[in-house]
């Protein structure tokens, strides 16, 4: 799957490095024991210690510590047994303290790697380089009054997760599924809600381009700001163009940091190198380095939940499903459960194929989660029996399917109450035959010149069956009854 | 009835005890002395009605047999410890007005032994100077003069207000901050006893921070009991401070003998510095020989990196404190002046609300933490300061307790060493590299200087062991016989 830029002096690839920010769900802020639910009222969330007052001490909260561990974990990273805490040092008002608490030269989670499953059902092995923790900064609200910024805290001090990947993404498609796929992991640890519109997953890009063969890396710029999975293509694929164009125009690419106008679909300057800030980093003097211990370790490990990387191959395994099926099942954990509910005892491929076509087509039509889906596991696995037994036919099921869709209902119910219960009776199947061939000689000619005509027979014996006939059976019984084909 | 300020904290208590006299009269007592004696300046908030109502509480419980361990004894507390619902300032004009809403641990366990509350103490601004010179409020006139001159002295610094005030009989005790001799110099320099405790030992939650590293609250008053008993409500683990140490405090005050047989001193040939006062060195040779007169034995010992004690102190505080000052940006709190646009509101309100040594501090610490210098010198100070600890680990693998002197000079007037910060910084030079090895010492005033000034002894120990050092300090108290009062108090008392 290459992606290459066509520019007038050749062909271009872009080198892509993704820095996400999640926010860590815990009940409690990093530092302090302020509550971190979304839509509270403004600054009805703030510690003093989040407020930066004089004398305040920020005491590291274990729980965030347990879920960065967990999801270093889960991202088959490494585990620093000592990390240290340091202070960014800068001004701004929504940063009270004048300095954030973050981790910098010693992160907590060192490299590991997250498998991509692209579309062809191939994988490729994205690295990250690090994860690490650090306090979120306050909110500011520049248009709420006309002659002030205001300041909302609610935010400050709310436990991030910076995960930070190696430049090893080629094309806007793998960074959506890095995206993607990173945000299942998130969820199936339950460290993150990945919820893009609350902010509690957030995406800065580093793009760079080089022409296609170079080994080496241009200069890169940092994209802010993209935080829907709709805009990281659409950020990246902007501004590798604005690079070629700039660079084939005779000008070089500034190391700058630039902000994503998802309205205007561009990427505009927001500060150089130049202006970068010296954060003067060291390490903050009222946190001691958190030292972690084997037993801790091990004990996050064994509470790990199966991930879907797992997951896709025992599906591939147990139930013979193809990669992209088994991808699509797992790519979040309610699914999978939905799924392997409906799989127990049945066939694993016929499930597959109900919950994706059949379920996700008209959740998806209708706008409804899975979680509030009409159908659940346990009457789709009642339809597929009734399938399975041939109580009714396949084209029943489709119907009885919309119906239980529509209406919530159990699917024996409405096979029973509808009489759409398979017809079996050979007899009365075989004077229906017979009534159509006696009522349409001129089609029994044709018959015997075009054997295909065999299907419009079909189709009047199962209309006057009401559709409740088999109809492989009716075949049979027509190809019987119905006179030789001539030549 | 006798004057209830000439009394110590530990005679005080005993005194409510037997019922001798109330809480009330104990506090209305200090509260006269405080008002007679302005001129010092020792307070930047006096809180008398607050004190009566803690004395009133105070006799309530006496009554009923009830009370803690320092119950009705007014003392006074360094205005950098957040009070709540009481103007705290920290020495500088920037918190102008600033009123929190919560107590430092330490002041609140103080109240909950039972402590009345004076009021707070002056100080050099962000505890940032060794003379009080810096403070917002004026500088503190030390209540010691020299004899037959009656020109103002410094009380030394930061923790001035509360060293002059305990040596002026104005409170019974009073806490201070120590992070590069705070509570030990200005001890020294007013003929009181004052412990910094091992860095951990007193949490540090509510105290305006300097440096953090190195930031240590610690008691003063006019005995080592008395410091030893303040310390006992002062200390002990708060799980709101994590460098706070989660360790057992032992009843110091119970433990006093004053007994140093077969103790080792160590003497650190470092300390004898060029150009120090002769009767400093006298007075640490002869504190040396009434410890051995106890049974005690003086080893020399070596404390090879004690000459960069200074420079590393020099860089790693300030670089702290330009951090932690960040937050006075006239935004949430205290003074702001506006300015056109954000970054003039801060700029003026930093430039209006720090005084010149703040500013210098802030100065040299954001630049030994910027790119391109950090590692030449924040690191690298980093690195000696672990050198420093090293020295002192060494030396107390062969000693129990290390005696020298506090500091290389008696007081000296307010305008002395006002236009030289590096001979103002040099007064830092024996109290620095305890900070920066995290140990507990103390000061404890041992005789005067040839013009009739206190001069103090500093008794330095290992982590976690203040016992000791206590000891120590009241077998030297014990010997030296100080109990001298400040010139013109005489005739007040």
């Amino acid at each position: 799957m290459g992606y290459e830029i066509q520019g007038n002096t050749g062909v271009w690839e872009i080198v892509v490095g993704l820095e996400v920010h999640a926010q860590v769900t815990s009940n409690a802020k990093l530092f302090s024991g302020a509550a971190t639910a979304y839509g509270a009222a403004p600054n009805a969330q703030v510690s003093p210690v989040d407020a930066g007052m004089p004398g305040q001490l920020p005491v590291l909260n274990g729980y965030c510590v347990e879920q960065a561990v967990r999801t270093g974990l889960g991202l088959k990273a490494e585990i620093n047994r000592e990390s240290v805490f340091e202070r960014k040092n800068y001004f701004y008002p929504d940063l009270p303290a004048g300095y954030q608490i973050s981790q910098y030269a010693h992160p907590i989670v060192g490299k590991g790697e997250l498998t991509l499953d692209m579309p062809d059902g191939t994988t490729r092995g994205i690295g990250i380089t690090r994860l690490h923790l650090e306090m979120d900064a306050g909110k500011s609200l520049h248009n709420q009054q006309d002659d002030a910024t205001l300041i909302d805290l609610n935010r400050s001090g709310v436990a991030l997760m910076e995960i930070v990947s190696e430049p090893d993404i080629r094309t806007p498609e793998e960074a959506v599924l890095y995206m993607r796929k990173l945000r299942s992991i998130l969820r199936y640890l339950g460290t993150c809600d990945g919820n893009m519109e609350e902010g509690s997953l957030r995406c800065d890009a580093n793009v760079s381009v080089r022409k296609k063969g170079d080994a080496g890396f241009g200069t890169r710029c940092e994209i802010k700001n993209v935080n829907s999975m709709r805009f990281v293509a659409r950020a990246i694929e902007y501004e590798a163009r604005r690079q070629v164009e700039l660079i084939e125009g005779g000008g070089t690419v500034d190391q700058e940091t630039r902000l994503f106008d998802a309205q205007k679909g561009e990427t505009r300057s927001m500060r150089s190198k130049e202006e970068a800030h010296d954060y003067r980093y060291f390490p903050d003097p009222d946190l001691l380095p958190v030292v972690l211990d084997e037993a801790f370790i091990e004990r996050i490990a064994a509470g790990l939940p199966e991930l879907p990387d797992a997951k896709k191959a025992r599906y591939m395994e147990a139930y013979g499903l193809g990669p992209y099926d088994a991808g699509v099942l797992v790519a979040d954990r309610t699914t999978g459960d939905y799924f392997e509910a409906v799989a127990a005892g049945r066939d694993g491929k016929q499930a597959a194929n109900w919950v994706i076509n059949d379920l996700f087509g008209s959740l998806g039509k209708a706008g409804i989660a899975l979680e509030n889906s009409p159908v659940g596991p346990a009457a789709l696995g009642q339809l597929l029996d009734l399938l399975n037994a041939q109580t009714i036919n396949g084209r029943t099921a489709k119907d009885v399917f919309a119906l239980m869709f529509e209406t919530g209902r159990d699917p024996d119910r409405i096979v029973e109450e509808r009489g759409l219960r398979q017809v079996t009776d050979a007899g009365a199947i075989e004077a229906e035959v017979d009534r159509v061939i006696a009522a349409n000689p001129g089609q029994v000619e044709t018959y015997k010149k075009n054997p295909k005509v065999i299907g419009w027979f079909t189709g009047q014996v199962m209309k006057a069956t009401g559709g409740k006939a088999n109809p492989g059976g009716v075949q049979q019984i027509l190809k019987a009854k119905l006179p030789p084909v001539e030549g | 009835m006798q004057d209830l300020t000439t009394l110590t904290l530990t005679a005080a208590k005993a005194g409510l005890a037997a019922k001798d006299f109330t809480a009330v009269e104990l506090t209305q007592a200090h509260l006269g002395a405080m008002a007679r004696h302005r001129d010092l300046n020792a307070f930047v908030t006096e809180t008398a009605d607050k004190a009566m109502a803690m004395a009133q509480a105070s006799d309530r419980r006496l009554a009923k047999g009830e009370g803690g361990l320092l119950e009705g004894l007014p003392i006074a507390i360094k205005d950098l410890f957040c009070t709540e619902g009481v103007l705290t300032t920290a020495g500088s004009h920037i918190l102008d007005g600033f009123v929190p809403p919560y107590e430092s641990t330490v002041s609140r366990k103080l109240w909950e032994a039972g402590a009345v509350c004076l009021g707070k103490t002056n100080l050099d601004e962000f505890a940032m100077g060794s003379s009080n010179m810096t403070s917002y409020h004026k500088g503190v006139r030390n209540p010691w003069t020299r004899k037959g001159e009656n020109a103002a002295l410094v009380p030394g610094g930061s923790s001035g207000g509360s060293a002059a005030a305990v040596a002026a009989r104005l409170c019974l005790g009073a806490t201070g901050t120590d992070t590069g001799g705070s509570i030990r110099q200005p001890a020294a320099f007013t003929g009181t006893v004052g412990i910094k405790p091992t860095y951990g030992r007193c949490s540090r939650l509510g105290i305006v921070a300097f440096a953090s590293s190195l930031d240590q609250a610690g008691p003063m008053a006019r005995t080592v009991e008395d410091c030893a008993l303040m310390l006992e409500a002062m200390a002990g683990f708060d799980p709101l401070d994590a460098t706070s140490a989660d360790l057992p405090v032992p009843a110091w005050s119970k433990g006093l003998s004053g007994d140093v047989q077969g103790l080792r001193i160590g003497i650190p040939k470092e300390y004898r510095m060029e150009g120090m006062d002769g009767r400093i060195e006298a007075l640490w040779q002869e504190g040396a020989d009434w410890l051995r007169a106890r049974g005690a034995e003086t080893v020399e010992v070596s404390l090879p990196h004690t000459k960069y004690a200074l420079p590393v102190y020099y860089i790693i505080a300030p670089a702290e404190a330009s951090s932690n000052l960040a937050r006075y940006d006239g935004m949430r709190f205290g003074l702001r002046v506006e300015g056109r646009n954000l970054r003039e509101t801060y700029e003026k309100t930093r430039a209006a609300g720090f005084g010149d040594e703040v500013k210098r501090r802030i100065l040299i610490g954001t630049y030994v933490l910027s790119a391109g210098y950090y590692d030449a010198y924040y690191l690298k100070a980093q690195k000696v300061r672990r050198l420093i600890k090293e020295d002192f680990d060494r030396a107390f693998g062969q000693v129990d307790a290390i005696l020298a002197p506090a500091t290389p000079t008696a007081a000296f007037r307010g305008g002395e060493k006002m236009d030289d910060p590096v001979a103002m910084y040099l007064n830092d030079v024996f109290t620095v590299p305890v900070n920066l090895a995290g140990l507990p010492a103390l000061s404890v005033p041992a005789g005067l200087s040839g013009d009739g000034l206190p001069l103090g002894l500093q008794v330095i120990g290992k982590a976690w062991d203040e016992a000791t050092v206590l000891n120590v300090g009241r077998a030297i108290e014990n010997a030296a016989g100080f109990g001298l009062l400040p010139y013109g108090l005489g005739e007040a008392a």
